[in-house]
């Protein structure tokens, strides 16, 4: 599909843009930033806040429909009496368009003023300060002080819209983005101004408020702080977290996120834009599912038999059990959660293949889907666990036969990596008969208080890797936190314990010194990765 | 190197000039106004400018005035302070519209420079300089300093503006 072209000028500079861009979006083009609050690329354009004015000019044309020329040769320029607003008009050949002239600064100025006049002084209290779109655009067209000496409209405080936004109308400038997203994207038509002027409210319909699994995207379409995550509210102040680009692991879509911590506490997460998986949203489902990272009961210390060890006892016991295990023609079995990175899944795959088994499966995770970003496989990383031919097909369905062995007493030791095998379907009783159940988890559960050696793991806000969403796109997490204790990326154990078994076995060992390393060895043993390095793999993630 | 002993003179040598010229400056002081302090029982009298260890201050409503807002936390050069933030009872009228204070409001007296950062950004003036220069303790921890202990060495600030009031 070829787009159509057209040449405008903005601010002197030619741009060229395809025919129904809007100006802010020209101008974006031209690295011209067109400060606006109610326009957002991703919603339908209210135009009601009228901070994008600027200055167009069009080409005068004659009776022939050709631009007239004037002493110079330069076509004739007719600039209209009236500013116009930059986000609902659309580009046209030959256009001019003027951002920074004065009579566009004053018209910003007048418009910062008007919603100046109502804004409490909250900042300090405000969990918008230091990202709120007022402020910043205040900083530059802001006056200072006020001229406003009457009383300030007073608005409801603390409205509770549910049970995960809090919202200030004070701080509200109207702008309607909350109100499109819910009606146009979350598809709940709920929210609405009453009253009128200067008293206008943000509301919910009564007896109907938001109540979709979206919501909490309104908290960052609000420019100022008026929608507030009630999770995130006076917890931190934004300026001190840090961000990093991660990946949602709590289902196959794999949105972007970005993980907000703050010396080892992760306190929110927001969605990354990504055009081709989540454009900039994320579910409420998924946005506060991680406070399982900062668990107080987190395992930090590898266990042999209940008793804290060291990494080097714990490796070294379980290379030993397991050769002891295959020295008595026993099965080893192994069950690699989807929740894990490729890299972990690959290293998994090759420990069973170093051991020569190939008793392997994941827990297939299903629920309900929506028609928007959830997906119905709750594992962020099934296509990974199939490519690293960790998971059956279909996943799961070698669960039975494994716990069938177990259960005829062949299958004498299991690997679990990061999933609770009790409630994958291998009772208690059935763990019970194995000779050597090696747990590789976060959490203490049923399984690692059934496991013989437990190995702490990391959760994915803690370590690198991919994930291989429904759609086939590698993507890759970042680490944001250090790992807490003696607890370390599943990976490095299970390139340890690799090395171990290799050892045990007189087998040569594959070195694997960094996460790249691991991916290379990956990349060159699936043919549907052949050739990709691990910086291929930008922050956008790639398609297999 | 050899040192040269410097040769002395009979006066020299008798030595009782030296020890009556050295008595005789002490004996002069005796009458004089003293200029010796106590210190540590008797402080210096400072200029009212002088910047001292940093405290918290309440309005004339006895409420805190600080609405953690960690300004002054991201200011401090030395990272003296540490702000837990919290919310504020919702229960109580008066102060119903600040809704935020902090849980807890730890200064490390061991680091802090007396600088006056904190109460320079402050946009409450809830933090405060006061006089006391000699912060001591038998341990580290007496010298951190938490927000009970920060609010009693503060006391009431006699705020003209009464933000709260017009809230
Ligand atoms: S919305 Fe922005 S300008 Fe208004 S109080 Fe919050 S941070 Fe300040
Ligand atoms: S609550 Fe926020 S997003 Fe909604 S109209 Fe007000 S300022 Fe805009
Ligand atoms: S006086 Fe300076 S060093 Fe001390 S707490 Fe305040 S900002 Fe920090
Ligand atoms: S003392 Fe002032 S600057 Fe520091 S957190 Fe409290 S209100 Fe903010
Ligand atoms: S951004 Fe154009 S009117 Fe609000």
């Amino acid at each position: 599909m070829s787009v159509e072209n057209v040449n405008l000028t903005i601010d002197g500079r030619a741009v060229q843009a395809a025919v129904g861009t809007n100006l802010i979006e020209a101008a974006r083009l031209a690295g011209i930033e067109i400060p606006h609050f109610c326009y957002h690329p991703k919603l339908a354009i209210a135009g009601n806040c009228r901070m994008c004015l600027v200055e167009v000019g069009l080409p005068q044309l004659g009776p022939d429909r050709k631009p007239v020329l004037d002493a110079q040769g330069q076509p004739r320029v007719n600039f209209g009496p009236k500013l116009i607003i930059a986000c609902n008009t659309t580009v046209s050949e030959g256009m001019v368009v003027l951002t920074r002239t004065p009579r566009v600064i004053k018209a910003r100025r007048g418009v910062m003023e008007f919603l100046l006049i109502n804004h409490p002084l909250d900042c300090p209290i405000c969990d918008q300060a230091g990202e709120c779109r007022l402020q910043e655009l205040a900083v530059d067209y802001g006056q200072g002080c006020s001229r406003f000496v009457e009383e300030k409209e007073h608005k409801p405080k603390r409205v509770v819209l549910n049970e995960k936004i809090t919202l200030d109308d004070e701080r509200c400038i109207l702008c309607s983005r909350c109100i499109r997203f819910m009606r146009d994207v979350a598809g709940q038509d709920c929210l609405g101004f009453v009253k009128r002027g200067s008293r206008s409210t943000l509301a919910s319909y009564p007896g109907r408020e938001p109540a979709t699994n979206y919501d909490l995207n309104i908290v960052d379409l609000c420019p100022v702080g008026a929608l507030t995550s009630t999770d995130f509210r006076f917890r931190q102040r934004v300026w001190f977290l840090k961000e990093t680009a991660s990946i949602c692991p709590h289902c196959a879509t794999g949105c972007n996120t970005t993980i907000w911590s703050r010396e080892g506490v992760v306190y929110r997460q927001t969605p990354r834009d990504n055009a081709a998986i989540n454009q900039c949203w994320m579910c409420d489902y998924g946005r506060l599912n991680y406070k399982f990272i900062n668990d107080p009961d987190r395992l930090t210390a590898p266990q042999l038999g209940r008793q804290d060890a060291t990494w080097a006892d714990a490796i070294a016991h379980v290379a030993e059990r397991l050769a002891a295990v295959r020295a008595a023609g026993s099965k080893i079995a192994g069950l690699g959660s989807a929740c894990a990175t490729t890299e972990e899944l690959f290293l998994f795959a090759k420990l069973f293949q170093a051991l020569e088994s190939g008793l392997l499966d994941s827990v297939p995770r299903t629920d309900i889907a929506d028609n928007f970003l959830l997906n119905a496989d709750r594992n962020p990383n099934m296509r990974g666990a199939q490519l690293a031919g960790v998971a059956a097909n279909p996943p799961g369905s070698r669960i039975a036969e494994i716990a069938a062995g177990i259960e005829r007493g062949e299958i004498k030791a299991l690997l679990v990596l990061g999933e609770d095998a009790v409630a994958a379907g291998l009772r208690a009783e059935l763990l019970a008969k194995l000779d050597l159940l090696v747990v590789l988890d976060i959490l203490p559960g049923a399984t690692t208080d059934a496991a013989h050696v437990v190995l702490p793991g990391v959760s994915f806000a803690e370590k690198g890797g991919t994930f291989i969403n429904a759609k086939g796109r590698v993507q890759k997490i970042n680490p944001a936190l250090a790992a807490p204790g003696q607890a370390r990326p599943e990976w490095e154990i299970l390139r340890n314990l690799l090395a171990a078994v290799s050892k045990a076995w007189k087998k040569p060992a594959p070195d694997f010194p960094s996460l790249g390393k691991v991916f290379a060895a990956l990349a060159d043993e699936t043919p549907a990765l052949k050739g990709w390095t691990w910086e291929d793999i930008g922050s956008e993630g790639r398609d297999l | 190197m050899k040192v040269r002993r410097p040769k002395l003179t009979l006066l020299d040598r008798l030595y009782l000039p030296q020890i009556l010229a050295g008595m005789w400056r002490t004996l002069k002081h005796i009458p004089r106004k003293k200029f010796t302090r106590q210190y540590p029982e008797e402080k210096f009298k400072l200029l009212g400018k002088y910047r001292g260890a940093p405290t918290l201050v309440r309005n004339q409503a006895g409420q805190v005035k600080c609405v953690s807002c960690q300004l002054c936390e991201f200011v401090c050069p030395p990272k003296a302070i540490r702000v837990l933030p919290g919310r504020r009872d919702d229960s109580a009228p008066a102060e119903a519209r600040i809704e935020k204070e902090p849980e807890d409001f730890i200064i490390d007296m061991t680091r802090c420079i007396y600088c006056g950062q904190c109460e320079e950004v402050c946009p409450e003036q809830a933090i405060f300089l006061k006089q006391d220069f000699a912060v001591t303790g038998y341990k580290r921890s007496e010298l951190e300093f938490h927000k009970d202990k920060l609010l009693e060495l503060g006391g009431i600030h006699d705020d003209p503006i009464c933000k709260w009031k017009k809230k």
